[in-house]
């Protein structure tokens, strides 16, 4: 009789690794302040994604407490983030990460 | 109360502090005051001191006195030490004797200078010096007094630092000074690491001498040559006396207690402090015999055509110190300390009195201008008349007898030498005519006086005559504790001083040099004379004084267009002596220029090129570095997302690789 | 063969979250249109909810549905509108050439995970909630969390707190 494998956490790992790198692609390359800042919510994701997998296939509930802290602490972040947004685009008119770089050399 | 020797530096460093503090708040007679009374209770002292030590019987009279230890170094120590024997006792007397009758004269010559409480406050720091240079009882406290002397001479002798060339004579008599102290302390250090082979680390006066046998002759000779050279800076000798006549840029007193009759006695105080070593070296002994000599004829020729007063004064005490160095050259340490003790009287009376001329006359220091002031400053007359007798060697006075026996221990010592003596006998008849042409043009003959000056003749007040007076008293008996044994007295200072200076038997000297003094003398032994020859010497040495005089009578007071047209004759040489032989020029040529050309050029190569070019250098490149540095701080915050990739890239790179290859 | 059937199941579910994750994530990165963007954001986060229960986390699957795809990406939108971005939409994906360099090196980054992935199974210490106590999810979080896990629990309240303090403050009108 076969017996199926249940899926093996380097699969999760991967797609984490792989939203990740997606993530990051995102961050560094477009110009709009709040794509910018959904790419950092994604990276957010794919590292929750990890810790739960792991935590899973080590049989701790640390990494779930942690994604339960990441996410707590990403919510926080979205709100006084955009709050920012909202601020610059009141005194600037734009939201173009190129265009707002005041604290240059 | 010998415990209360330390007093007798102290008191003027008291008076040196007070004036030098709160000079400028009193008036100008707390000032003259406090320094005066520094300066009697410091004489009053030594004269304690002296007298309590003529008490004693001649074998007890050392002491010394400790105050507190300075260098503790292993198995070297040395302290602050006053030591009390006849020599420094002798020589703290006339010091502070002297000092005190200066300092009472310059309450009055000052008088009307704005600079006052600061002349006080250095000339009380110059006698704390010089009264520590002779009081101490090791050569390293000898030598903190020795460059005290310096730094007040540099003081004093720029004292109107307002005039370029005052303060230019100062520094000249600094550096030149300083380069005579580099020999002094090659010498020390030489004396110290020499005893220390033999395992006696000390500077002690005591206990250096009572070990300096245990030297070999060639490092005795290279340390007495080395503290001679020294000598010759302090008390200018040649080579190194070109500082003092441009000394006379300072304030006349300062003359006159400096440059006559203290500071530049110095050297011949060492040598005779350390006549063990030298007498343990007599190729030294010659050198310094030969040097003084030298320099005896050489500035008595220059004082020939001196015109100003103050010069020609100074040229006569560069002469007189080549007498002295001369006599301690001989052998006769006695002799050259007698010979300082009168000069410090004539000489300081010589400079005060000149100095009442220049107050009468409103500062005019040229001799040119001067004449006929006999019957106008009677006592000034006086006074420089009978300075200038003993000076001189006229028979009686102070001069005579010290000079006399100098001349006679260079003719009849076994370091002496029959053409030392007939050197020092021209230059004595020199140092007559030169000095009487001084006293007849400046007080006989017509008056050459400038017409404005010619109103204000006065006779100085009586706080700077008295001085003169007690001055001119000394001059004539100062001899008298010299006197000599063929001519009846008990010659009372070479016995005293005998414990210090004479305890050393002289090393036998080269059979050549006193071949002809053996041959003259009857008794043929080193030291051995007859009564006779010093009579006859004596007598020699008169009549060429005599002669001296009255060539000077003639040239000056009878026939004074004689001086001119022997001037035109013989122009060149007039000329080369009147500008001192041009030495200044040679020097400037020979020394200075390329000492010069190389502080320049080690300024401007080492100091401006590699050494700021290094460190402006370092600001640079760092100030490059960053300006490049800063190009990362771009504001956009996705090149710092970027920059984070990168190290996260590498340090993941890491883990894998040292995994892969592990 | 209920299990493999199961299991079978389950990787089929599997797959689907994760390629639909992937491409909708990829679509948020390069779609011009912002609202494109959180919307494509939302389906993304969906999919990783289904791949939190298939890992048996069912309270992080609501929370990430709740707090992410609920709240945050409402914010998001909010945002958008606000600040009227017409004119932005015109901005996608530009190639310049420093971009270039960050998309490489991400790409390597990849690479390096995939192959730390690959190379070595995860490795720790095991605990002790076994997979059936972990299926009562919520039971089990709230046991670790008012117990082990208290101090952060009220540090991240504190947090919350200040955050909505912070963005009060931050988008008041000058006076």
């Amino acid at each position: 009789m076969w017996v199926v494998p249940s899926i093996p956490p380097a699969l999760f790992l991967m797609l984490s690794g792989i939203l990740f790198t997606i993530g990051v692609i995102g961050a560094l390359t477009r110009r709009n302040a709040i794509i910018v800042f959904m790419s950092i919510e994604l990276m957010l994701n794919a590292v929750n994604l990890s810790f739960v997998t792991l935590s899973r296939f080590l049989q701790s509930m640390d990494g779930i407490l942690f994604a339960f802290f990441v996410m707590a602490v990403a919510a926080a972040e979205a709100a006084v983030g955009l709050a920012i947004f909202v601020m610059i685009y009141r005194s600037r008119e734009t939201i173009n990460v190129d265009e707002i770089n005041l604290l240059k050399w | 109360m010998f415990d209360y020797v330390w007093l007798i530096p102290v008191f003027p460093a008291i008076g040196f502090v007070i004036n030098g503090l709160f000079g400028r708040r009193y008036s100008k007679k707390i000032v003259g005051w406090v320094a005066c009374s520094a300066l009697g209770l410091s004489f009053l002292t030594s004269i304690l001191i002296f007298l309590e030590l003529i008490g004693r019987p001649p074998s007890e009279r050392l002491f010394e006195k400790v105050i507190f230890d300075w260098v503790i170094s292993g198995s070297f120590q040395t302290v602050i030490g006053y030591q009390i024997d006849p020599l420094s006792i002798l020589m703290a007397v006339v010091v502070s004797g002297v000092s005190f009758f200066i300092h009472i004269y310059s309450v009055g010559y000052m008088h009307d200078d704005p600079g006052y409480p600061r002349y006080f406050t250095y000339l009380n720091l110059f006698v704390f010096m010089m009264l520590t240079l002779v009081l101490a009882n090791n050569f390293l406290l000898m030598f903190v007094g020795w460059e005290g002397v310096g730094l007040c001479s540099y003081l004093l002798i720029g004292f109107w630092f307002e005039k370029d060339s005052a303060s230019n004579a100062g520094k000249k008599a600094f550096v030149v000074n300083r380069v005579g102290d580099f020999g002094f302390i090659l010498g020390m250090f030489l004396l110290f690491t020499s005893l220390g082979e033999h395992g006696i680390w000390t500077l002690d006066f005591t206990e250096v001498f009572a070990n300096a046998n245990k030297l070999d002759t060639a490092t005795v000779t290279a340390v007495t040559i080395l503290l001679f050279i020294g000598a010759t800076g302090k008390s200018a000798q040649i080579p190194l006396y070109v500082w003092l006549p441009d000394a006379m840029e300072g304030p006349t007193p300062v003359s006159s207690l400096i440059h006559a009759a203290t500071m530049v006695t110095a050297g011949v105080y060492m040598i005779a402090r350390c006549n063990v070593l030298y007498s343990m070296a007599p190729i030294a002994l010659a050198i310094v015999a030969i040097v003084g000599v030298a320099t005896a004829i050489y500035t008595a020729s220059i004082g020939f055509c001196q015109n100003d007063i103050k010069k020609v004064l100074a040229y006569s005490t560069i002469s007189q110190l080549g007498y002295m160095f001369l006599g301690v050259g001989v052998g006769a340490y006695s002799a050259g300390i007698f010979h300082l003790m009168t000069h410090a009287f004539f000489k300081g009376l010589l400079f005060l009195a000149a100095g009442s001329v220049m107050h009468a006359l409103s500062g005019e220091l040229d001799m040119r201008k001067m004449g006929a002031l006999r019957k106008k400053i009677p006592i000034t007359f006086w006074t420089f008349f009978i300075a200038t007798l003993a000076i001189a060697g006229v028979p009686g006075l102070s001069g005579f007898f010290s000079k006399d026996e100098i001349l006679w221990q260079a003719f009849s010592s076994s370091h002496g030498h029959f053409l030392l003596w007939l050197v020092a006998a021209v230059a004595a008849g020199m140092t007559a005519f030169y000095m009487f042409r001084a006293l007849f043009m400046t007080f006989f003959g017509e008056s050459r006086v400038d017409h404005q000056v010619a109103h204000h003749i006065h006779e100085s007040p009586r706080i700077m005559t008295v001085p003169l007076i007690i001055l001119a008293v000394l001059s004539i008996i100062g001899g008298w504790v010299g006197i000599p044994h063929v001519l009846g007295g008990a010659n009372h200072i070479h016995e005293f001083l005998a414990p210090v200076l004479g305890g050393a038997e002289p090393a036998k000297a080269h059979a050549g040099i006193t071949l002809i003094s053996q041959a003259w003398a009857s008794g043929g032994e080193a030291g051995g004379h007859s009564a006779a020859w010093e009579l006859l010497m004596m007598v020699a040495s008169v009549i060429i004084a005599l002669i001296g005089i009255g060539i000077a009578y003639l040239f000056y007071i009878k026939s004074p267009a004689l001086p001119k047209l022997l001037a035109e004759k013989w122009k060149g040489l007039y000329q080369l002596v009147l500008n001192k032989y041009y030495i200044d020029e040679l020097y400037e040529v020979l020394f200075i220029n390329s000492l010069k050309g190389l502080g320049v050029g080690l300024w401007r190569g080492f100091d401006d090129f590699f050494i700021d070019g290094t460190v402006n250098g370092l600001a640079y490149l760092i100030g490059w570095i960053s300006g490049g540095l800063r190009k990362i701080q771009t504001g956009l915050v996705q090149s710092y997302a970027f920059s984070m990739i990168i190290g996260g890239v590498i340090i993941l790179g890491y883990y894998i690789v040292r995994a892969i290859f592990y | 063969m209920a299990e493999n059937f199961g299991i079978l199941f389950q990787w089929l579910i599997f797959l689907g979250a994760a390629f639909i994750s992937i491409l909708a994530s990829f679509l948020v990165i390069t779609q011009k249109n912002p609202i494109h963007s959180a919307l494509f954001m939302v389906l993304t986060f969906l999919c990783v909810a289904v791949l939190y229960l298939l890992l048996h986390s069912q309270f992080i699957a609501i929370i990430q549905v709740v707090v992410y795809a609920g709240a945050i990406v409402m914010l998001i939108v909010f945002v958008i509108m606000l600040l009227d971005l017409e004119t932005e939409l015109r901005t996608g994906l530009k190639i310049v050439y420093s971009k270039v360099i960050g998309g490489f090196l991400a790409f390597l980054f990849l690479l390096g995970i995939l192959y730390s992935v690959i190379a070595k199974s995860p490795t720790g210490k095991v605990g002790s909630y076994t997979t059936e106590k972990m299926s009562v999810s919520t039971k089990a979080v709230g046991e670790v969390l008012f117990t082990q896990y208290l101090f952060p629990f009220e540090v991240v309240s504190v947090l919350l707190v200040a955050a909505i303090i912070g963005a009060v403050v931050l988008s008041k009108k000058r006076r």
